[in-house]
């Protein structure tokens, strides 16, 4: 039951991180959007983690995807570092020159 | 008892998520991702992964979210009167749309609802226990799991080099 309540509450999690990037023009909020998922997946790798404790696959997988996520996070922080740069915004509708 | 709790906490992530999803303000989405991913980490807790909530705690709200305010300042525009001149006038409307980003992400939960409360996990019929992870945790990293630790410690270091490279300034 609690575990059922868990997956149910990833599964929002990630439609709602699905609705962000879709809907936010922010750069930097895309990006929360994307994290959004990316916990949401953990949460769901953690819930079924628990029924095997002798070799904990699921929390062992959502280790590295912590790690991935904080990777990312800062490659492309430092992206949009570089686009604000050039384009003085980071609004997404406003970026649409290919060759600068 | 723990429904409650497991309820409680759930609802501080989704609220947090919804409050990202209807504020305009970026310092604002940000702060309410720090409420979010605190509910996780205490899903996390419930769900008897105590290593990986102290973990989610120390690399999202210590890194991630600290590095994403940062961006936030960073970009943030000082005045907007210093405008590019060759830019065409943005005129703000009313005109997103917010019909099919709602029913993209509805239909992606329907499909997900449906899937996780019909389906009947194998797993879910053995019994678990409430045990500290940290032991299992640190000799399955150095057992099952030695060759993704060594590739994952390359690739934070690949990253931080890339991500300074990226980040210096041009002239520099």
């Amino acid at each position: 039951m609690e575990t059922t309540t868990m997956l149910i509450v990833a599964a929002l999690l990630f439609s709602l991180g699905l609705a962000i990037v879709v809907v936010k023009r922010h750069a930097i909020v895309v990006l929360m959007g994307v994290e959004l998922m990316l916990n949401a997946a953990n949460l769901n790798l953690v819930a079924f983690s628990q029924y095997d404790p002798d070799r904990l696959q699921g929390q062992m997988m959502t280790l590295f995807v912590l790690v991935v996520a904080a990777a990312e996070a800062a490659v492309a922080l430092a992206i949009v570092l570089q686009v604000y740069r050039h384009y003085r915004t980071i609004q997404l509708d406003e970026i649409n020159n290919l060759e600068g | 008892m723990i429904q409650l709790v497991i309820l409680l906490f759930s609802a501080l992530a989704l609220g947090g998520a919804v409050a990202i999803l209807l504020t305009r303000n970026v310092l604002y989405s940000a702060f309410f991702l720090l409420l979010t991913l605190l509910g996780v980490a205490a899903l996390f807790v419930l769900a008897s992964a105590d290593f990986l909530a102290v973990a989610q705690i120390m690399i999202y709200v210590g890194g991630v979210l600290v590095l994403i305010v940062f961006g936030v300042m960073l970009t943030h525009k000082a005045d907007p009167l210093n405008r590019n001149s060759q830019r065409p006038n943005a005129v703000l409307t009313n005109h997103r749309s917010w019909l099919w980003p709602l029913v993209l992400a509805g239909g992606t939960f329907t499909v997900l609802y449906q899937v996780l409360t019909r389906g009947s996990f194998v797993l879910l019929n053995r019994e678990m226990k409430y045990q500290t992870t940290v032991d299992t945790i640190g000799r399955q990293l150095m057992t099952e799991y030695l060759i993704p630790f060594e590739i994952a410690g390359i690739l934070l270091l690949v990253a931080l080099i890339g991500a300074a490279y990226l980040a210096k300034p041009n002239d520099a």
